[in-house]
């Protein structure tokens, strides 16, 4: 086993664990600390694919601004441990048999798929910070640019839900 | 190096996990979370596909979805906050009238 296939395994089982504990944990405080491990060894698999820049923005923007808006949500409204009800019945047998048929699909479908990806190349052929933005600000300019329009309905949206009623 | 299957592979059960948090919890703050989950899921088959085929355009993509979970994060945390002031219950199964 080489050592990058031995990195791999390694930051799949934590992402794996870390996924697993978002769901077991019955405190949104703690589910939510689980998906930061989990954005973590996916920032650590960015890197091992040669995919720098990825993996600083996935540290930068998932980890350190969309989590601590998370976490400061949670904060903010006092969320307690997760009550336990059953409403609907929906969730039950239902909703697993859904997911074990998504589940299935999948493996079927990369099962099928073995021998259609060629293996990878070499890692650090690509210079990938520089293809980027170069792609970005090339090719991708103008959805580049729809994202800032997004952006900016995005914190208007936001503003106006946020603010109290004025009554 | 690494098989590009082992990639797709753990991104497929990254995403089956997110289903079944999304489906199962019942706070709503955690079933958001699971939607940011699929998110990061679909970006690692991205990167991984990109990687495999020498080009970049995957890694483009994922910043754009990174952008959109950013802005969908912003959104979605104020309906969240509403929703908890009007309610005082952040139980899905408690919000079920349309209108209070």
């Amino acid at each position: 086993m080489t050592a990058s296939l031995a990195v791999f395994f390694a930051l799949a089982a934590l992402a794996v664990i870390g996924a697993v504990s978002l769901i077991v944990q019955k405190h949104p405080i703690h589910s939510a600390l689980s998906l930061i491990v989990v954005m973590i060894a996916l920032a650590g698999l960015y890197l091992l694919l040669g995919a720098e820049f990825v993996a600083a923005v996935q540290i930068i923007v998932y980890g350190g601004a969309i989590m601590v808006l998370f976490v400061f949500v949670i904060m903010l409204l006092n969320a307690g441990v997760e009550e336990h009800t059953s409403i609907s019945k929906m969730a039950g047998a239902p909703g697993l048999l859904l997911v074990v048929a998504l589940a299935g699909f999948v493996a079927a479908t990369i099962a099928r798929s073995t021998e259609s990806v060629e293996t990878t190349l070499e890692t650090g052929e690509i210079a990938s910070t520089l293809g980027i933005s170069n792609m970005i600000f090339k090719e991708f300019v103008y959805p580049f640019e729809l994202t800032s329009f997004l952006i900016l309905v995005a914190v208007l949206g936001a503003t106006v839900l946020a603010q109290r009623e004025k009554s | 190096m690494v098989p590009t299957n082992y990639y797709v592979i753990l991104s497929a059960i990254l995403f089956g996990l997110g289903v079944l948090a999304f489906i199962f919890k019942r706070n709503i703050i955690t079933i958001f979370m699971s939607i940011e989950l699929m998110l990061n899921a679909v970006n690692l088959a991205f990167v991984a596909f990109s990687q495999a085929l020498g080009k970049l355009d995957g890694q483009v993509f994922v910043l754009f979805v990174i952008v959109v979970a950013a802005a969908e994060a912003a959104v979605g945390l104020g309906i969240i906050i509403l929703i908890a002031r009007s309610r005082q219950t952040l139980n899905v199964e408690r919000v079920d009238l349309l209108k209070l």
